[in-house]
């Protein structure tokens, strides 16, 4: 599905990802984990296109296409999907609008009919209650207002009703409570399908508690230094980043001497 | 009298014409003329060192002789059709190059005590329903736009809604210049809301053709204790026309009025409003949205004076400007000694479009009274372009997006719309210039 080889990102002249390698396959739960400012973002953001994130070398492919050549929107319709760290407010755009917009195109670009007003309202509805959120909130300017934790849980809903193929979620967890983390680790887990991937981006251990992944990431100084399966969250979650730091330091000296 | 070549020749117009005009043998109204004509004289139009009209450009009209415009209609209803899709309205003014076209206008079935006419016959039989509003919050010493227009006002529409009448529908005035080259119309509205009585009116001005000519309008509005007006100014002239507005308001105790100007046409458009909130209670919405391009330049310059307590003043205005097109707005507030209690809020917000348009915002606070709450704020910005990103990476293109974030600007002003005709026209405008046939159904 999603095949990164030596990614090298930079924002303005400053290299932030230096060297990323990451193979992630349809079906598949990743996790990236890392200290504050180790790229995880850059990452995220490089993937949906952001035009600050400069891909100065190495190839990502999205399913078999060099994702490079596309822009968000194209992204977007093949079934990218970033749930941001940070949620946008945009005054003056109901929520409803945005999602519905965003599926249509999505349908259009499938070659599927856009869904008429009722339909579309019928499995909107249904998707809030996934996400266990309040109806007004469709009403309402796109994440103006809301509280940190429904900018999160608005972002799960676009997550829910535009079903994407490959799903990045960028630290969605962070500053929830424990029902609404909850409430987002079941979506996804509903989500989860032999056809889709996740990427999911995260400070905590304790959200890899209900979403299991199959592979955790350490991301540090814009590189993954250590790989491994869900046991690796929990060590890390007893151990810090510390003793991977030095390791991935010895790792490089090491290699650097070959 | 000695003047400028231009304003010799608006002299000896004045000389020419003025025994032609409405009303020359009511001595108050001949007395009003003249003195207006020898403040123009002495006077002549704002130089760029005056304070509102130093920092822009200076309007074309100083430097053009215009002719004045001439009373035939060739205007029929079919001519006017396309330009008035929303036109439900029960009861119209229609106005070709600035005399009123009783042929257009439909005044019908008018609730007792409520009165639309034309100011030129007004002015003609009963002058003395006029006698004590005309020009007396208009004065002459303002700019010498004013004074030119009283001197020349010929026609224009005068409503009278009597103590208690509420109109329930709009009245709409409808300004159509239709091969008006080079001529100006000094166009003059009265509006006298007696205690008590509730009306909204719409105004229209539009074009026919593209041709260049000035369109220089007074409108007085009277307000006493208690009565409720809506006014809407929708300008929408050819892209040639130049357009200057005096608007006065004059507001009684605990009087309501809402304005909404909204300018998309013109060349160059100056809508000058001046609100005095004379007596306790009185309040006062003054909306505004203009979107421009090419090379026009639209100007709001709005006074608001709190002379009394317990006023309440509500400002947003918001521009959108594309190429090389400029957006004014100063805001002028004045809030006198014994005004205590007021509360005025002025906004303006401005989107540029192009690296190459500009938009100049001015706030003027002064406040001599303690106890009051004033807030003011301005903004002048591009797209914001993680907002377009956002919509991007959710499938939406980028034209669609750039033209929804433009549309969302505008909106807050749309919802403060509550008159579904005119909120239609501008919902379909706005959709025209920026969303390109994108889809608007369910945006709010
Ligand atoms: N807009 C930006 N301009 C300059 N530097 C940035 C910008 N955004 C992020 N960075 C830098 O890039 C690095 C990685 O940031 P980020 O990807 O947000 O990390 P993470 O998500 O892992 O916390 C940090 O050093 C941060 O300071
Ligand atoms: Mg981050």
């Amino acid at each position: 599905m999603l095949s990164i080889t030596d990614l090298h990102v930079a924002i303005g002249d400053k290299p932030i990802l230096t060297g990323i390698d990451l193979e992630v396959k349809a079906g598949e739960v990743h996790a990236i984990m890392g200290p504050n400012g180790s790229g995880k973002s850059t990452l995220a953001y490089a993937l949906a296109g952001h035009e600050h994130y400069k891909v100065t070398s190495g190839t990502t492919l999205y399913q078999g296409r060099d994702l490079t050549r596309l822009n968000p929107e194209e992204r977007a319709r093949e079934g990218l999907f970033l749930a941001f760290q940070y949620p946008i407010e945009i005054p003056g755009v109901s929520n409803i609008y945005l999602l519905k917009a965003a599926l249509n195109a999505i349908r259009k670009h499938r070659g599927q009919a856009e869904l008429d007003a009722m339909d579309f309202l019928s499995l909107v509805k249904e998707k809030m209650e996934w996400v266990s959120m309040e109806e007004d909130l469709l009403y309402r300017s796109v994440n103006e207002g809301f509280s940190g934790g429904e900018k999160k849980l608005n972002e799960v809903l676009q997550l829910t009703v535009l079903e994407p193929r490959l799903a990045i979620l960028d630290e969605t967890d962070s500053g929830l409570d424990i029902d609404a983390l909850k409430v987002v680790a079941e979506a996804v887990n509903r989500l989860r399908s032999p056809e889709r991937a996740f990427l999911i981006v995260t400070h905590y251990q304790r959200l890899l508690d209900y979403i299991i992944p199959d592979y955790v990431h350490v991301m540090i100084h814009g590189r993954i230094v250590k790989s491994g399966d869900s046991t690796l969250a929990l060590e890390l979650e007893k151990r810090g980043y510390a003793w991977i730091e030095q390791e991935a330091a010895r790792g490089a000296k090491a290699g650097g001497g070959t | 009298m000695i003047g400028t070549e231009i304003q010799n020749g608006y002299y000896q117009d004045y000389r020419r014409f003025e025994n032609t005009l409405p009303g020359r043998k009511v001595p108050w109204l001949a007395r009003l003329r003249s003195e207006a004509m020898e403040r123009f004289m002495a006077h002549g139009f704002p130089s760029s060192h005056e304070e509102g009209w130093k920092y822009i450009d200076q309007p074309p009209v100083k430097r053009r002789r215009f002719q004045l415009a001439q009373a035939e209609c060739p205007v029929s209803e079919d001519d006017l059709m396309p330009y008035l899709p929303d036109d439900h309205a029960r009861w119209r003014v229609v106005l070709v190059n600035g005399r009123f076209a009783p042929l257009l206008s439909r005044l019908e079935g008018l609730p007792a005590g409520v009165t639309v006419a034309s100011l030129a016959t007004t002015l003609e039989h009963e002058p003395a329903m006029l006698e004590p509003y005309l020009g007396r919050y208009a004065g002459i010493n303002g700019h010498g736009f004013g004074a030119l227009n009283t001197a020349f006002m010929n026609d224009g529409a005068y409503i009278r809604l009597g103590p208690g009448a509420i109109v329930r529908e709009p009245v709409h005035l409808v300004y159509v210049a239709s091969g008006a080259r080079d001529s100006v119309a000094h166009v003059r509205n009265l509006v006298v809301a007696d205690e008590n009585s509730q009306g909204t009116l719409v105004e229209t001005y539009l074009s026919l053709d593209e041709e260049s000519y000035f369109t220089n309008v007074i409108t007085e509005v009277i307000s006493a204790q208690n009565a409720h007006l809506v006014h809407y100014k929708l300008e929408q002239e050819s892209a040639r026309a130049l357009h200057m507005a005096g608007i006065h308001i004059h507001q009684g105790r605990d009087s309501h009025y809402t304005a909404c100007n909204v300018a998309s046409g013109g060349q160059w458009v100056r809508n000058d409003l001046n609100v005095v909130l004379d007596a306790e209670g009185g309040n006062c919405t003054l909306n505004g949205l203009y979107f421009t391009a090419a090379h026009q330049q639209v100007e709001h310059h709005t006074r608001i004076d709190h002379r009394a307590g317990h006023g309440t003043s509500r400002q947003l205005y918001k521009g959108v400007m594309d190429d090389h097109s400029r957006g004014i707005f100063s805001g002028r507030l004045v809030v006198h000694p014994n005004a205590q209690k007021s509360d005025a809020r002025q906004t303006n917000n401005n989107l540029l479009l192009s690296e190459d348009a500009e938009a100049i915002s001015k706030p003027q606070l002064e406040i001599y009274a303690d106890d009051v709450k004033c807030a003011h704020g301005s903004t002048v910005g591009y797209l914001d372009e993680e907002a377009l990103f956002y919509l991007r990476s959710r499938a939406i293109d980028e034209d669609h997006a750039r033209s929804l974030l433009v549309y969302a600007f505008a909106s807050d002003i749309l919802q403060q719309i509550t008159l579904m005709p005119v909120r239609a026209n501008l919902e379909r405008r706005l959709a025209n210039r920026f969303l390109k046939g994108c889809a608007i159904g369910g945006l709010k």
